[in-house]
């Protein structure tokens, strides 16, 4: 395993290179259309477990409503697109800011609760936007939802084809990635972390925890709403019905499975979860059973998720007896 | 540091009428204390004084009851942990509160956090003051731990290991925040003799480096052996303020520790 891990650092260029070249031609290996919807579910999920994951892996809060801000981002985009036929170019980092204010709203009263409590108030936060959204007709088409929102136009070129659409989803994809690698390594993530590991010692150290809790809030919900207002025009048209708690949940599921905390882990979580929803959809009703039992199964085995290092407060806090014993011969 | 004339230091952490009560329990009670820049200042007491209290009033925990917390003559009563961390005043806990699961060295990296000023908009586009700060950050953290001998533990993570090297990585982290005055919540806690000869040592060190340094003890000879001025605790009530020897011969201090009777036997 370490030797396999050394490898990859060793090579960490080429690696990323190579998998680049795979992703960008990956279009023209996938022909069918089915498929590369398939795909681009995938990238959809992943950066919006992605987008929870920071909240949740990194800065160790308990953000249940993300749903929300993906709502939020993908109405502002529906609505602006299809009503006042604004630009897609233009109204996409207006959703993410939009869905970023959101994010710094909901964080403000929440700065003060912990676990179980934040995790409510996000839960409800999710459920009132959408009751908006299927309430205020007149703005949001309430049951009927946005139809034709309109495909966003690149060199004069409609991209309403998945195999256009892709490349969209995956530029995105890739800034969350290179914006947030940039973000971890500076003193703002580690104070992120350091809230993860140890509030009070944080404060200690001067780390303003709630100035940063809610910058990491707000920050999430801007790559949730970025990517809802890219999920917009994918699929065409937008209802509340789309943005049920049960899309928070599976993103969720995604971050845990593929393990918090980590970027690559997110990702991981977003290929294993639709692969196995596709795979087992001829079980009909029944794959939402082995879904869950894989659930538990997982949090029983690898509780950090299948990216997650074992030594990390999220594998359970249980510092490893081997290498502590190591230690301390070490030290003698 | 420790100067002869304590009364010619300029005063630095001043406590005036410091009352402390969690409903009806009086947990500190009109607690009035004098730190002087260069001390080495102990608080001592029996099990349940007040002490890790009336520290947590110092450091922004709790806010007083009652009272003021002067730090340079500024009242800084009921601020925010943070707020006095920037003041440049640092401590250390007495359950340990590292950073576990962080390499030893992102502990103290961690420390330097209010000395650099990185924003969102620096690390996205790695700016001037990114790397500077990230500079900083490398050489002062590499820096302390060579000073405190954890160099060699850097890369690992801070709760593999030993507990007397855990408190060490503790003061670390303290002294990446630069601090004027450093508290100490009873930091030879679970050490061996040897660890806390050491641990002496590198306080006496730092205290002629220039730091002003406040700590709570059980140990009574490293107390007397390292302080220059101790505050006693009993019931969260102040019993007496002064020096070691003071200390030793003072009545109430005997009563408090060793019980009324064997005293006036004694």
């Amino acid at each position: 395993m370490k030797k396999v891990k050394n490898t990859i650092v060793k090579y960490k260029l080429f690696f990323i290179l190579a998998g680049l070249a795979i992703l960008l031609l990956l279009p023209l290996v996938i022909t069918k259309s089915v498929y590369m919807r398939h795909v681009c579910n995938v990238l959809i999920f992943a950066t919006l477990a992605s987008s929870l994951n920071i909240i949740n892996g990194y800065s160790g809060q308990m953000c249940l409503g993300q749903a929300g801000f993906f709502a939020v981002g993908a109405y502002t985009c529906a609505i602006l697109t299809t009503n006042y036929g604004w630009s897609f170019w233009v109204v996409w980092p207006v959703a993410g800011c939009l869905a970023a204010l959101m994010g710094y709203l909901v964080s403000l009263p929440t700065l003060r609760l912990q676990g179980i409590y934040l995790s409510f108030v996000t839960l409800g936060f999710s459920e009132i936007i959408r009751i908006i959204a299927q309430t205020w007709t007149p703005v949001t088409g309430g049951n009927m939802g946005i139809k034709g929102i309109p495909f966003p136009i690149i060199f004069g070129k409609e991209l309403f084809k998945p195999h256009d659409y892709y490349y969209i989803l995956l530029a995105t994809l890739l800034l969350f990635l290179f914006i947030t690698s940039r973000i971890l390594r500076s003193r703002i993530g580690r104070a992120w972390i350091s809230i993860r590991e140890e509030s009070n010692a944080a404060r200690s150290l001067g780390v303003e925890i709630s100035r940063y809790k809610s910058m990491n809030f707000t920050y999430g919900a801007f790559w949730a709403g970025m990517i809802g207002a890219a999920y917009a025009p994918y699929v065409n048209f937008v209802d509340s019905s789309q943005f049920s708690l049960d899309t928070g949940f599976d993103a969720l599921a995604m971050v845990v499975i593929g393990g918090q905390g980590t970027l690559i882990g997110p990702i991981i979580g977003s290929v294993v979860v639709t692969v196995l929803t596709e795979s087992l959809r001829f079980l009909q009703y029944w794959r939402f059973v082995i879904y869950a039992l894989i659930i538990i199964a997982m949090m029983w085995v690898r509780p950090q998720g299948i990216a997650g290092a074992s030594n990390s407060i999220l594998a359970g806090g249980k510092i490893r007896r081997s290498s502590r014993k190591k230690a301390i011969s070490r030290n003698r | 540091m420790m100067s002869k004339n304590r009364a010619d230091a300029p005063v630095l952490l001043e406590a005036r009428g410091v009352c402390k009560y969690f409903g009806g329990l009086k947990a500190i009670e009109n607690v009035d204390m004098t730190i002087r820049k260069g001390d080495v200042f102990g608080i001592i007491g029996p099990n349940g004084a007040g002490k890790t209290t009336f520290f947590n009033i110092c450091t922004g925990v709790f806010a007083p009851t009652k009272g003021e917390i002067l730090l340079h003559g500024e009242n800084i009563a009921g601020l925010t942990p943070e707020e006095i961390a920037r003041k440049r005043m640092a401590r250390t806990f007495q359950n340990i509160q590292l950073f576990k699961f962080m390499s030893v060295l992102e502990n103290v990296q961690i420390g330097c956090h209010i000395n650099t000023k990185t924003r969102m908009f620096d690390a996205v586009f790695q700016t001037k003051t990114y790397k500077k700060d990230e500079q900083y950050i490398a050489e002062r953290s590499m820096d302390i731990l060579q000073k405190i001998g954890l160099e060699e533990f850097a890369e690992m993570k801070a709760g593999n290991l030993p507990y007397g090297s855990q408190r060490k990585v503790e003061i670390a982290r303290a002294l990446a925040l630069d601090p004027e005055i450093l508290l100490l919540d009873e930091p030879a806690a679970g050490m061996n003799p040897n660890e806390t000869m050491e641990l002496r040592e590198f306080i006496l060190q730092l205290n002629e480096a220039g730091y002003t340094i406040v700590v709570i003890e059980h140990d009574m000879k490293f107390i007397m052996n390292s302080c220059n001025h101790i505050l006693v605790l009993n019931f969260g009530q102040k019993i007496f303020e002064g020096a070691p020897e003071q200390v030793k011969a003072n009545h109430d201090v005997q009563v408090a520790y060793f019980g009324k009777g064997i005293i006036a036997r004694g």
